[in-house]
């Protein structure tokens, strides 16, 4: 491997690990701060790439889209969990899987009905659609580069958010000590709330940037939820600046996995999920 | 008394009735037919496809098969391998069908093509390419409408080493039918001169292609031929193209690559080459009468998979003819079929003696919504249904 085309894999690898950080810090949220094991993740990310194209449809443009697909998101997370998840707070994990593997094939089941069981794409938008010669024959899609940037800016306000406000503040304590935060008098049923909603609109806003280059399909979710579980598993359970860590660790150990041991690129990922658990039990990052 | 009386005399009049049925039941008896498909999940497209095909034909034929009327029983195989030998045998133990049609997923035949060779049931798959079912695992039973993975990639191998390409890059998914296509591929490509100098693979059904596109631009090979299908064979052509190759490194494959895909690809497929048995704008009259006749019937534009279903019915209805329409008389069923010559929409074809079809691969390039003709670029292909003893 030469050096630019190393270069290219290393952007690649980032590029990449960036998108899975979008996916995953909402499960890292709801996960660990929470306590809610999220089957139903995945299908939230598969949720915002159908309303991505949906809406790019009816609008026109996928920045259209996603404006009025974050609002829906949002109150499509509080319902989730004022109707559903807002019940299983005292009950154990296996309750908790049973309702959201049954969220899976429920919206599964919804999306075949409505917008039926075809491959579909989206357009990327005119202002992004445009590519960066990188060597002779290869070039970079401006979209891409323009997703990693999203990502970054999620990452930083989302460490700012909840290291740095009240809010945050009360979301951590939340996490610490339940009983003791609600005897302060803050309302934990709503910030609960609030956490769903944001896990669930990241999800969706991670399927709908995702759309255009990953075309949207049948059973889309199920493909980003294991290596959202992996991530959220390495980085440590609940932490934002280590779901990003991993994310990054992910992309990279894929990337070069199949460049460099096309054999075992399947198992790249989880041989470094296994070294790191063993070195790190809690993951890289703990709760923080 | 009275009650008991009764019941009695309708057991007596009932078995009477049965035992009179089975009497008269050679003249009378309906051909049974086990359609078992796919009609949920990723491909349930696909098993309407070739449900709507394969009825059209007997429709076409006067609603029957033999001079027989058809009765149809019908199994959603959902894909899934692990429910495969128990859904089989319950179309062959309890319904008693004559004839097993199915289906779209190889893992899924595999194990029907297990039930029918060790119940001795006839069974015609119209879709699944997987080169062992008429190979290795080939049997007196088991016919085949559709192709196996070996053909449309043998002859896109043919086809560019003709064409003076001398490198080639190849990616697929790491499964069965992936590697048999790139295997297919690189045995006419190198037969033919050229090299394939750099394989790649990935798990099914990762689609993160990136890593992949850089080493080709970086290895500069003529060509590159890949095996995708479905959603990520759109992902993958129009990663392709967002990342520049398309102008520079031509792509093919066989015609999975591009067929059902090409709205979902927004353009990115557009004058890409492709192998496959079925193209659109084909020039025979069969084709355009089973394409009116199909349009009309289901609101839609027939595809290569319905076209395997109406040409499944058509190698039965041959096989039923040569045995005087006795579906019992499975034998010359067989014979029948196997003699037989399909005036298929695809063009005419025979079947080997591993009982897959003999036939021509078209070379066809996208123009808009359409894989439109080129040229038969195989004339005749025959699997060589390596391991087959028939």
């Amino acid at each position: 491997m030469d050096f630019a085309t190393f270069l290219i894999q290393t952007l690649n690898s980032l590029q990449y690990g960036l998108l899975l950080f979008l996916v995953a810090s909402g499960l890292t949220l709801v996960f660990g701060i929470m306590g809610i094991i999220n089957l139903a993740h995945g299908s939230f990310y598969m949720i915002g790439a159908y309303l991505a194209f949906v809406l790019t449809s009816a609008t026109g443009s996928l920045v259209m889209a996603i404006a009025l697909g974050i609002p829906l998101a949002l109150a499509f997370g509080a319902f989730l969990e004022w109707a559903l998840f807002a019940h299983l707070y005292k009950r154990d994990h296996l309750e908790q899987v049973l309702l959201t593997y049954g969220l899976i094939l429920i919206f599964e089941q919804l999306r075949s009905l409505l917008v039926g069981d075809d491959v579909h794409g989206v357009a990327i938008p005119a202002f992004l659609d445009a590519s960066i010669q990188l060597t002779d024959v290869m070039s970079y899609p401006v979209y891409r580069l323009a997703i990693s940037a999203v990502c970054i800016v999620l990452a930083i306000a989302l460490y700012y958010v909840i290291q740095r406000t009240r809010l945050g503040m009360m979301i951590r304590a939340g996490n610490d000590d339940r009983t003791m935060v609600e005897a302060l008098g803050i309302n934990i049923n709503m910030i609960y709330r609030v956490v769903f909603a944001l896990g669930v609109a990241l999800a969706a806003l991670a399927g709908m940037l995702a759309a255009p280059i990953s075309s949207v399909f049948p059973n889309m979710g199920s493909h980003v939820l294991i290596i959202s579980f992996v991530i959220v598993v390495i980085g440590g359970i609940g932490s934002v600046w280590g779901a990003l860590v991993a994310a990054l660790i992910v992309g990279f150990a894929d990337t070069f996995g199949k460049v460099l041991i096309p054999e075992l690129s399947g198992i790249v990922v989880y041989v470094v999920m296994a070294v790191v658990l063993l070195w790190r039990p809690e993951g890289i990052l703990k709760k923080g | 008394m009275n009650k008991k009386f009764s019941a009695a005399r309708n057991f007596v009049l009932s078995a009477a009735l049965v035992a009179a049925g089975l009497g008269s039941a050679h003249a009378e008896d309906k051909v049974k037919v086990g359609l078992m498909l796919p009609y949920t999940g990723t491909y349930a497209a696909l098993g309407n496809a070739i449900t709507n095909g394969f009825k059209q034909f007997v429709e076409e034929n006067g609603g029957k098969l033999g001079g027989r009327e058809v009765e149809y029983f019908t199994v959603d195989d959902e894909s899934n391998p692990a429910k495969a030998t128990e859904n089989a045998k319950k179309l062959v133990s309890r319904e008693k069908v004559d004839v097993l049609v199915g289906t779209v997923h190889s893992g899924v035949a595999l194990a029907m093509a297990k039930v029918a060779r060790d119940t001795k049931t006839l069974m015609i798959i119209p879709n699944a390419g997987a080169n062992d079912l008429t190979g290795p695992l080939c049997s007196p039973y088991v016919f085949r409408s559709s192709f196996s993975a070996w053909q449309p990639s043998y002859a896109m191998g043919e086809a560019l080493a003709k064409k003076g390409v001398k490198n080639v890059a190849t990616v697929t998914w790491k499964y069965s039918f992936g590697e048999e296509s790139v295997a297919g591929f690189k045995e006419a490509f190198e037969k033919g001169g050229g090299k394939v100098v750099k394989e790649m693979t990935l798990p099914f059904p990762n689609v993160e292609f990136q890593p992949f596109l850089t080493e080709i631009a970086s290895a500069k090979p003529d060509a590159v031929f890949v095996f995708f299908a479905g959603a990520g064979a759109a992902k993958f052509v129009s990663d392709y193209a967002a990342a520049g190759l398309k102008s520079s490194i031509p792509l093919y494959g066989p015609g999975f690559l591009t067929d059902g895909n090409l709205a979902a690809m927004g353009g990115a497929g557009e004058g890409l080459l492709t192998t496959l048995h079925y193209a659109d704008g084909l020039t025979n009259a069969k084709d355009a009468a089973f394409r009116t006749k199909y349009a009309q019937t289901y609101k839609m534009q027939p595809d290569v998979y319905a076209v395997q279903g109406y040409d499944a019915a058509q190698m039965y209805e041959a096989g039923l003819k040569a045995a005087g329409g006795d579906p019992a008389k499975q034998e010359e069923v067989i014979k029948g079929m196997a003699s037989a010559t399909i005036d298929s929409p695809r063009g005419a074809f025979t079947l080997s003696k591993a009982h897959n079809p003999v036939q021509d691969i078209y070379m066809r390039q996208v123009k808009g919504d359409q894989n439109v003709v080129v040229e038969v670029v195989s004339k005749g292909l025959e699997d060589p249904a390596r391991g087959c003893k028939l």
